[in-house]
């Protein structure tokens, strides 16, 4: 893409470095700059994310011998498992590459010099700093809680924990949530600079505002669902309890309804980072734009019509299931779509093997075999056998960790220079992705054959024949923390002492690289204007 | 009032507008993005209800012979208006009359108020009767009817929160139409350190002649830049006087709708 960003200087005091109108922590925790509140959610999600790691840790410790290992008592393994839910789904993947790399890189992209409503972009920061302290609260308060991150009825209802806190600390995580996505649909709208026509946005401009629908569109059935919750345990409304007329598989379905299409909220802005990277990397113009782009817009738009296959064995009709079934089928195109023009950009491009592009195609393996477990379960007849085995948590690992968080790894090893202006030590983070990619399928692969073996998920214990199965797994989970560690040590290490980083380490040629690293407070020194294809490579022209 | 700006040199001096750029479109954008998001909210207690009155049609046809029709109807007029006097106050503010569009606005809350009052008679009557959420009175009742009255208060439940919240936002914009009715809008003069020092700035009419005369720009001057005070007034209201109000009203005339569902789907199904 041809950028024009006449006059531009090297004089402006970069985002991290000008003087705002607070200083020290306020002057991040106040401003309503989006590289800063970007920043901020990616610095609290990855916290989070480390949390998450250490309660995944424990829990694989626990099964490595059958019986007691290192938890006594059963009830705090179910705390574990339940923490490790609701931390990693609603406080790092839900948020995911939206709330941080969207931020930051969503006005830049587009050429803009802030979102749309920058003060809500500050209050929705907030929301989600306040919903994650509620729900984390609830969580040591009133008991251990025992729920799952999914808080079905009519148990959530019963238990005595302190569950009503934890749904309305979700619900204000669905609030900051619903405030981000309006910010960024009202942001492609109106703020593209001169140029940027809806064709010639980057990829991952697509998938964010792809992306903001869902959170738009999705989150509120949450949201009225979990008052739903809060109103059947302080009042007892009988909306879902059945001892009072309710019906509990009415939540499963208004649950289902946002949590299914949250699952694309968490891949699709992946998605759009994957696409960014492979092309600066390969010296390839993408391979079909436009499919790339619409295929975002079909996986939203499909991806919310299928929810009911999280309920086939919850008692649904069987024409119910059939029609979900087929709907589920028929979401895989889409995501296939997008990893066939993926691997045609790479065909016969010059390929540079540097981290982002480790991390990048390390996601297209795994988010191929989480793709391809995924369609197992929507066969219905397997699905029965498959059914709240490892089998599905192991899947779900694939895509959400495989997938999202590779991408999110890569996208941070991708924009790390432009963000901090500092480059990090590319052989250790070879290394580091090197042991998360072997400990991953060390760990998730034998969960999957477990699973297939018909060892249930969220047991404590287990019998003694699937013993050696979880030895592997839990060793495979000692590399894969190895690999984290030593990734964000890498990375830590290099924002204080990194080499300073070019403005263009990659040779990319999205508008992001054409401004200095990091950036200037306003984005550029003048609106920059736009022309030509997003990812067209000097070098690829002349050839 | 006609506002120039004469640097002495006759230099190219900018006029720079230091505010922030003002997008009408975009906030009315991200307004009508939170109302989905609200009907949506409501969406997913409108299918409760779809599928429950499905499953014990007769039931709900029971259970809403409790309702009192009156009361309802009274409500529903009275919430009708008071989309009108919202309606009519956007108009007279876009019009450029403040005065009037303060009474509106205050109106219009006076309304909801009125609606507010008569829905907590409606609901002390039902508690009375021992008609409540997980009442034993309400336990004997048929599982059809006890799904009813669970859901008639949580709709009409968050309905009325949804009107206190319009009703405060309302307050609130009256309060700023009314306290704050200037539009300051500020130029920053460009390069005035080269080409004006010396100068006098002036204000001049149609045929150059001067209004007023400020003093000279020496060299203590460091910047310079022109001010203007408008009043929203039938000549010089702007999008950005109003647009938040525009913005409110979209809100309470949701609220409203929303209303116009609950009504006949609770009181008008015997």
């Amino acid at each position: 893409m041809a950028v024009d960003v006449a006059g531009r200087s090297q004089g402006l005091p970069d985002y991290l470095n000008h003087r705002a109108a607070y200083s020290g922590i306020l002057s991040w925790v106040l401003s309503t700059d989006h590289k800063r509140i970007g920043v901020m959610y990616l610095v609290s999600q990855l916290t989070f994310f480390l949390v998450g790691v250490a309660l995944g840790f424990v829990m694989r410790l626990e099964m490595l011998t059958p019986g007691p290992t290192v938890i006594s008592n059963p009830a705090v393994y179910n705390a574990i498992f339940t923490v490790h839910g609701v931390i990693m789904i609603f406080l790092f993947v839900i948020p995911g590459l939206i709330a941080s790399f969207g931020n930051f890189f969503l006005p830049i992209m587009i050429g803009a010099k802030d979102v749309a409503f920058p003060f809500l972009n500050l209050l929705s920061w907030w929301l989600f700093m306040i919903g994650a302290f509620v729900a984390i609260a609830s969580l040591f308060t009133g008991g251990l809680p025992d729920t799952g991150w999914t808080f079905y009825v009519p148990y959530s209802i019963q238990t005595n924990t302190n569950t009503t806190l934890a749904l309305f600390g979700v619900f204000i995580l669905g609030f900051s949530s619903i405030l981000t996505g309006l910010n960024f649909v009202t942001t492609v709208h109106q703020m593209r600079a001169p140029g940027m026509r809806w064709s010639r946005m980057p990829l991952f401009v697509w998938a964010i505002y792809a992306t903001s629908w869902i959170q738009i569109l999705a989150t509120p059935i949450l949201g009225i669902t979990l008052l739903l919750v809060m109103l059947e345990r302080v009042l007892g409304i009988g909306v879902f309890d059945p001892a009072r007329g309710g019906d509990p598989v009415l939540y499963q379905h208004l649950f289902w309804i946002y949590s299914h299409p949250a699952v694309y909220i968490m891949i699709l802005p992946a998605m759009g980072a994957i696409s960014e990277i492979i092309p600066t990397f390969a010296r390839r113009t993408i391979f079909g734009y436009k499919f790339i782009a619409g295929s975002s817009l079909a996986i939203a738009l499909f991806g919310s019509l299928v929810w009911a296959h999280h309920m086939f064995t919850a008692g649904i009709g069987d024409k119910a299931a059939v029609i979900f079934s087929l709907l589920t089928f028929l979401v895989a195109v889409p995501s296939a779509i997008k990893v066939f023009n993926w691997v045609s950009t790479l065909y016969r491009g010059s390929i540079e093997l540097r981290p982002p592009m480790l991390f990048a195609l390390a996601f297209i393996f795994l988010f191929s075999i989480g793709g391809f477990t995924g369609l197992m379960q929507g066969a219905l007849a397997l699905d029965i056998h498959l059914h709240d085995t490892y089998f599905v948590v192991a899947h779900f690992h694939y895509v959400m960790f495989g997938g999202t968080g590779f991408a999110l790894f890569g996208a941070l090893h991708y924009w790390f220079p432009k963000m901090f202006g500092r480059m990090y030590n590319e052989k250790i983070a070879t290394i580091a992705w090197a042991l998360m990619f072997v400990g991953f399928n060390v760990l998730y692969f034998t969960m999957l054959l477990m699973g297939w073996l018909g060892m249930p998920r969220r047991y404590y214990d287990y019998l003694p024949q699937y013993q050696s199965w979880h030895v592997v797994a839990t060793v495979g989970s000692w590399i894969l923390i190895a690999g984290v560690l030593l990734m964000v040590g890498n990375l830590l290490v290099a924002l204080k002492r990194g080499e300073k980083a070019p403005d263009n380490p990659w040779g990319g040629v999205t508008p992001e690289w054409s401004t200095s690293s990091p950036p200037p407070v306003e984005n550029f020194e003048k609106t920059p204007t736009f022309s030509g294809g997003p990812y067209d490579f000097p070098t690829e022209v002349a050839r | 009032m006609s506002q120039t700006a004469t640097p002495g040199s006759g230099g190219q001096a900018v006029l720079r507008e230091a505010e922030h750029h003002f997008d009408y479109t975009g906030r009315k954008l991200g307004m009508w993005l939170f109302l989905f998001t609200e009907l949506l909210l409501f969406g997913g207690l409108f299918i409760a209800y779809a599928i429950y009155r499905h499953v014990n049609f007769a039931d709900f046809h029971v259970a809403a012979k409790d309702l009192d029709l009156v009361l309802g109807t009274i409500n529903t007029v009275i919430l009708l208006t008071s989309s009108l006097t919202m309606a009519l106050s956007i108009t007279a503010m876009q019009k450029g009359n403040r005065k009037l569009a303060v009474w509106l606005v205050v109106l219009t809350v006076l309304c909801g108020l009125a609606f507010l009052i008569i829905k907590y008679f409606e609901w002390t009557a039902k508690i009375s009767h021992g008609i409540y959420p997980a009442s034993p009175e309400l336990m004997k009742l048929p599982p059809g009817e006890v799904r009813f009255f669970g859901l008639y208060y949580a709709m009409t439940g968050l309905h009325g929160l949804h009107v206190l919240i319009g009703m405060v936002l309302l307050i609130v914009m009256a309060v700023v139409i009314a306290r704050k009715p200037f539009r300051v809008h500020s130029f920053r003069l460009d390069d005035a350190d080269e080409t004006m020092a010396g100068a006098r700035p002036a204000i001049v009419d149609g045929d150059g002649k001067p209004l007023w005369k400020g003093g000279i720009i020496d060299e203590n001057v460091e910047q310079v830049s022109v001010v203007v005070r408008l009043k929203p007034g039938p000549q010089t209201i702007h999008p950005s006087d109003y647009v938040s109000l525009e913005n409110a009203g979209l809100y309470w005339h949701l609220v409203d709708i929303i209303w116009i569902f609950l009504f006949p789907l609770f009181y008008l199904i015997t």
